[in-house]
């Protein structure tokens, strides 16, 4: 245990010595998460959606199997009542519900204003907007065949509502993604270089020889980035609760620890690049291009995941920050606890064993 | 001369090492008495950085047998490590550590404890003459001081035997000369030490030595006996024919 400590010793010293490193870590966090304020709209094809129909009639079967003839929406859920609306949304996987009241098609054909609800999951903003306006125009285009020939004014007034996300604030959809993206990057770039590092220097031959084993090599870079990189993340975090007000809506101790997973996967990704090459230079870049463009388009930070091409989700589904996004979401914005994140924080567990085990295989076999 | 009782620090069986078809050290076979200095010269691509790697436990053989200190070197690597010291050509010495954290760092990982670490450190600030710049980067220490400072803390755990992998390359003469003393020294107190090297001046001061060539011991005896096998005058006589005597072929 002393020999481990000796070795974190020495890595705290080597990131105290270099500056540099530190305003990497410190510096560029802030500066995204300030910068980042824009979001971009996208095409959304076959959402999932649920449907409460209490009217049961000729109308409301009608507009609905419009919806779902447009190719926009898939119907994966009926519900029976108001109450299911809450949990169904909670799982994550419907992005919207459609509500038809008692007495719908009584009202519309007999020129009463009849009502119909869009409630969107709108914790992913672009997506919420572009389903409601979607349904919307295709209700209205139903309401305007209907009428053609009908001398009685027929409408539906459409009330959309957003839930988890009601004034539709920018900031709840990009702090999670900058958060997840920023500490993605900056772990991994810390500990892609110290192997490579080691190795440049020829120190790595000598540690090789000592008796440090590969594991203590390992753990030994990684803990003191993961106490600087969880800092770190606890500082993104405050500035998105205090000065972006970003709601905290769950457990903060459950997203801790989450945030602690994530962040001790993204530092040995970070060492399993640099267990792989012999160059600082070479290990800064591919962790640079390994991870910013995969993490940017396909982890569903900027784009929707559903309104990508079928072969980009399957993608997708290795992209570790797309995991944590949805975490960070359930947790923040919509109170979600470990009941319903379970399956994401096992994946990055198993990610996370994963790497270590490729790493530990590197650093053995790859000296030479 | 030799007593049966006492056992050499390295022995090796036929020890190879493949990559692929390429053939980097073919079936070498030699032992090192412990506290001789063991010259380990070849040129580049030779196979001598091979054969030292195998014997530090960086490599596995792919055939043959080594035994280091007495253990065996595919089944008891952990124990050899604690029995070996290891210096390489980059002086193996943290540049953005200074003198004392790098002592200190060495000392910690090899587990010894915080008092032998300070009784260490001032006696290898004393030796070395490194008391005034003890707390400044090693960066900025010339070169033949990290050196020095590198085969001190080669030797901090007092292992049984020191690997030193072209230790002097690029050190000026009188630094090297001081190097060497130092080597004397430690050999002296029963530390065994393998050394390989490009400087022929520098085969003369070791025991014996055994000269690599495409993979092969070629030669192995001591700088005298070579010299006067070979009717040259010196070491770097005898390293002439050996290395041209394959190359014409």
């Amino acid at each position: 245990m002393d020999r481990f400590f000796a070795f974190v010793k020495k890595e705290f010293l080597h990131i105290l010595r270099d500056r540099r490193t530190l305003l990497i870590l410190f510096g560029i966090p802030f500066a995204q998460v300030l910068l980042f304020g824009f979001a971009l709209t996208n095409e959304i094809r076959n959402a999932k959606i649920a449907l409460l129909d209490n009217d049961h009639s000729l109308h409301s079967g009608q507009i609905t199997n419009r919806l779902l003839s447009s190719g926009y929406f898939q119907l994966v859920q009926n519900l029976r009542s108001y109450q299911d609306i809450e949990p169904a949304f909670r799982k994550g996987v419907i992005k919207m519900v459609l509500v038809f009241p008692v007495g719908f098609s009584n009202d519309f054909e007999h020129g009463k204003q009849a009502s119909v609800q869009l409630l969107a999951d709108a914790s992913e903003q672009n997506t919420a907007i572009s389903l409601t306006n979607y349904a919307s125009a295709i209700i209205r285009d139903y309401v305007d065949e209907q009428q053609s020939g009908n001398r009685m004014p027929m409408t539906i007034a459409i009330a959309s509502r957003m839930v988890f996300n009601p004034e539709l604030a920018g900031a709840f959809v990009f702090v999670p993604g900058v958060m997840t993206l920023v500490l993605l990057l900056v772990s991994a770039m810390m500990t892609s270089v110290t192997i490579a590092r080691e190795k440049e220097m020829g120190t790595m031959e000598v540690l090789m020889v000592s008796p440090l084993n590969q594991g203590q090599i390992l753990f030994g870079k990684v803990l003191p980035y993961l106490l600087l990189s969880f800092i770190n993340g606890c500082l993104i975090l405050a500035l998105g609760v205090f000065l972006l007000k970003v709601p905290l809506n769950g457990s903060l101790p459950l997203l801790l620890a989450e945030m602690l997973l994530f962040i001790l996967l993204a530092l040995v990704i970070g060492i399993f690049i640099s267990s792989l090459t012999n160059s600082q230079l070479v290990a800064m870049f591919s962790s640079l291009v390994i991870m910013l463009m995969p993490t940017i388009f396909l982890s569903g930070f900027i784009f929707p995941i559903e309104s990508m091409p079928r072969p980009l989700q399957i993608i997708s589904n290795i992209i570790p920050a797309k995991y944590f996004i949805q975490i960070v979401k359930g947790i923040m914005i919509k109170g979600v606890g470990l009941g319903y994140l379970y399956k994401e924080t096992l994946v990055l567990m198993g990610m996370t064993l994963f790497f270590v085990l490729m790493s530990l295989r590197n650093l053995k076999t790859r000296l030479s | 001369m030799n007593q049966s009782t006492h056992k050499p620090a390295v022995i090796t069986n036929k020890l190879t090492k493949k990559f692929g078809d390429f053939v980097a050290t073919n079936e070498i076979t030699f032992s090192v008495d412990k506290g001789e200095i063991f010259g380990f010269l070849g040129a580049n691509g030779a196979g001598k950085t091979t054969a030292i790697r195998m014997l530090c436990g960086l490599l596995k053989p792919s055939s043959g047998e080594a035994q280091i200190a007495g253990y065996d070197v595919y089944r008891e690597t952990e124990k050899i490590k604690q029995q070996i010291g290891y210096m390489s050509q980059k002086f193996s010495l943290y540049e953005d550590l200074t003198v004392r954290e790098n002592i200190r760092f060495y000392g910690g990982i090899y587990d010894l404890s915080l008092a032998e670490i300070r009784r260490k450190t001032e006696h290898i600030l004393h030796n070395l003459n490194l008391h005034s710049v003890a707390d400044t980067l090693v960066a900025s220490l010339p070169l033949g001081w990290k050196q020095k400072l590198s085969f001190s803390v080669a030797m901090l755990h007092e292992p049984q035997i020191v690997f030193l992998d072209e230790p002097t390359g690029g050190v000026d003469p009188i630094t090297r000369r001081q190097f060497w003393d130092m080597i004397y020294e430690a050999a002296h107190r029963g530390t065994t030490i393998f050394v390989t090297t490009h400087y022929m001046d520098e085969a003369e001061y070791c025991n014996r030595v055994s000269i690599m060539v495409d993979g092969r011991i070629q030669a192995l005896d001591t700088p005298r006996a070579l010299k006067s096998h070979y009717g040259v005058d010196s070491m770097d006589g005898v390293f002439q024919i050996l290395a041209r005597g394959t190359s014409t072929k």
